[in-house]
């Protein structure tokens, strides 16, 4: 990856005196694809529009390629939108729609015509020229929406929930479209979405937003295994997040129990947050009846002293099959655990649970106003 | 049983649209192809190409249009900066430009009047300033200036309604794509208002093209429109047959130019170019 293409500095923007965006700063390098990820409502679509020039910042400048268009306008900006809610033409036909901007350019009829059959052939819309936008599905109409952004060749595009109104199967194919076309094109794509999944399959760099702040940027690997915060760490995939204490370094106490870990730094008897994604619990089934002490029960749990010198007792309590794996609740030490996992354990089972000291991640627990923010109770 | 319902409720539509739509129009049509002995005739109709009357049913295209044309210029910007207000403040504003509507409308031709008199109000401030007083009253352009004021709300309301129906993320994409304000403007915001400046021009044309009682006010009996004359023919001629015969051609001028726009309302493309 190269240079920064485009530089947010220092971007605040409120709305009626309510704070949207604060102090944003953010960069994104050419041929990149980055994704906004966020719950509804924390300034994502407002980010777009800044960079698309449909909103102006009330502090803060947005740099491309080195120089400063936060008072450009739109038309003369070298990106395209590909806007939520898709703003067809609806006096148009889908032929019109996906020419708009060529003929803004004045390109040749001839150009448009290849351009426009091209588009529609990577959009899966073969044969749709002749449509009104309001005789098609959301779905169709947010990839005429698509077509008549990428036909134009911007430098960058600017894509809002692009996905949103698609069914499971299609999304899946847009996904892999889009980031064909990613690479043939050499577009850096600015993506939003609120979709977690799709952010992790799709871009090489998230940035996770909430309430107008930036709460982490990293690749999908750093956001997924070392979320640097609870908010993180729950809105990227099921976790559990528990309080704990790190006793010293690459030892925590998590509900009463000392679990060895990797992590170091925190200092002596510091609380701290503990994430454990759900995958990493291992579940051993302990023998109907088996007391602690009995022979039945020392074997489970040396088994499970194997993995790490510590380990829950609890119940299952909940079963749900998810295809690839069940999903089970396991009430130990006073804390419903969610775990997954591709064996079943009735519900009613005995069980202990234990995970490998890598997949326990430390957190600080927030303590300064400013941190408040990522706490999860606003989700 | 329920079709029956339905019969029973829209029957005293019915009876509504017999009596005071159909029935009426029959008449027009009967009295305008025959004369006073109640024989089939053209002349009645033929009427028209008497100069004075052609002339004055010139004079009422040539005036009406141009009122549509003022009030379409004047109220789309208007409307344009009041849609695109915070919702309480437009509502208000929008009331005030509305306000005449609610007033008779005698009584707006009147006040025009006292205003562009001989003797009127702007006469009498000129006077006062020194400088020579001004023909004004009586002539075509001061019915142009009550057509324009009397029917001003009529356009301006339905454009407002379609331009608060604009979904502004439309034009936003316009400027995405590269168009420029004006091009945005006659590409994306015309086209998709079509529907409101048709009825905003419907609303102001017909009205304006068979006025008789703003020419009355402003025009005195110098100036006289096709309105007039057909007024004329029913309350001072006592020709019904001549009245009516001439409310016809009138009619057909009508039907004409809303087939215009309904042409126009369908196929934008007609729109954006001519505009
Ligand atoms: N034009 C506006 N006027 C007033 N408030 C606005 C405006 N645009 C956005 N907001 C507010 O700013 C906040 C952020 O909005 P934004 O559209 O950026 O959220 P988002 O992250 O895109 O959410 P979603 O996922 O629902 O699309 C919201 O609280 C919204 O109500
Ligand atoms: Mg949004």
């Amino acid at each position: 990856m190269s240079n920064k293409l485009i530089d947010l500095q220092h971007i605040s923007k409120a709305f009626d005196g309510q704070l949207v965006l604060d102090d944003l700063n953010l960069y994104i390098r050419e041929n990149e694809f980055l994704t906004l990820l966020g719950p509804s409502g924390c300034g994502k679509t407002t980010t777009l529009r800044i960079l698309g020039g449909f909103e102006q910042p009330d502090k803060g400048k947005v740099i491309f390629d080195g120089k400063d268009i936060t008072d450009l306008a739109p038309n003369k900006r070298q990106l395209n939108t590909v806007f939520q809610k898709y703003a067809l033409f609806t006096h148009m036909n889908v032929a019109d729609n996906i020419a708009f901007g060529l003929r803004i350019r004045k390109k040749s009829e001839d150009y448009i015509r290849d351009k426009i059959k091209y588009a529609l052939k990577l959009v899966n819309l073969e044969g749709f020229e002749n449509r009104m936008p309001d005789s098609l599905s959301g779905g169709q109409q947010q990839r005429i929406a698509i077509a008549r952004a990428i036909v134009n060749e911007p430098k960058v595009l600017l894509l809002d929930e692009p996905l949103g109104a698609l069914d499971l199967k299609l999304r899946k194919d847009m996904q892999y479209e889009l980031i064909r076309l990613k690479n043939e094109l050499g577009i850096t794509f600015i993506y939003v979405t609120h979709d977690q999944e799709e952010a992790l399959t799709m871009s090489d760099t998230i940035v996770v937003m909430n309430q107008g702040y930036i709460q982490q940027i990293g690749t999908p690997e750093d956001i997924y295994n070392e979320p640097q915060n609870a908010f993180v760490a729950d809105f990227i995939g099921d976790s559990n997040i528990v309080g704990g204490t790190m006793v010293r370094d690459k030892l925590v106490e998590i509900l009463g129990v000392r679990f060895a870990c990797v992590d170091t730094g925190f200092g002596v008897n510091k609380p701290v947050d503990a994430v454990i994604r759900p995958e990493d619990l291992e579940l051993y089934a302990l023998p109907k009846g088996a007391e602690k002490g009995s022979p039945e029960y020392d074997k489970v749990s040396s088994k499970a002293y194997e993995l790490n010198p510590g380990y829950f007792e609890g119940v299952v309590t909940d079963l749900i099959f998810k295809g690839v794996h069940y999903e089970m609740d396991v009430e130990a030490n006073g804390y419903t655990w969610l775990v997954h996992s591709t064996k079943m354990f009735p519900v009613g089972t005995h069980v202990l649970m234990n995970l490998d000291p890598f997949n326990i991640q430390i957190m600080n627990k927030p303590e300064s106003e400013d941190e408040q923010a990522v706490t999860l109770n606003e989700m | 049983m329920k079709k029956k319902h339905n019969a029973l409720l829209s029957g005293p539509y019915l009876v509504w649209t017999a009596a005071f739509i159909v029935i009426p129009l029959i008449l027009i049509v009967y009295y305008g192809f025959t004369d006073e002995n109640h024989h089939l005739t053209l002349s009645n109709i033929a009427k028209i190409t008497d100069p004075v009357t052609l002339k004055a049913l010139f004079l009422s295209l040539l005036l009406s249009a141009m009122a549509t044309v003022i009030c379409l210029i004047l109220a789309y910007p208007l409307a344009m900066i009041l849609a695109r207000m915070k919702n309480g403040a437009s509502a208000i504003i929008t009331t005030v430009f509305i306000i005449p509507m609610w007033m008779n409308s005698l009584l707006r031709i009147f006040a025009w009047q006292t205003l562009l008199e001989r003797n009127g109000v702007i006469n009498q401030v000129l006077s006062f300033l020194h400088l020579p007083p001004q023909h004004l009253i009586n002539t075509p352009a001061a019915i142009a200036l009550g057509m324009i004021y009397d029917y001003l709300p009529f356009m301006l309301l339905p454009l407002y309604n379609a331009l608060t129906k604009l979904d502004w993320n439309v034009v936003n994409a316009a400027y995405d794509l590269g168009a420029n304000r004006r091009q945005t403007f006659f590409k994306v915001i015309i086209p998709l208002t079509m529907p409101g400046i048709v009825s905003g021009i419907t609303m102001v044309f017909v009205p304006a093209l068979t006025t008789f009682v703003i020419s009355d006010f402003l025009g005195g009996s110098k100036v006289l429109l096709i309105g007039n004359i057909i007024d004329q023919q029913f309350t001072q001629v006592g020709n019904w047959n001549a009245g009516s015969g001439l409310s016809l051609v009138l009619m057909i001028f009508i039907l004409i130019s809303m087939a215009v726009m309904q042409h126009y309302e369908s196929d934008d493309e007609g729109v954006s170019s001519i505009l």
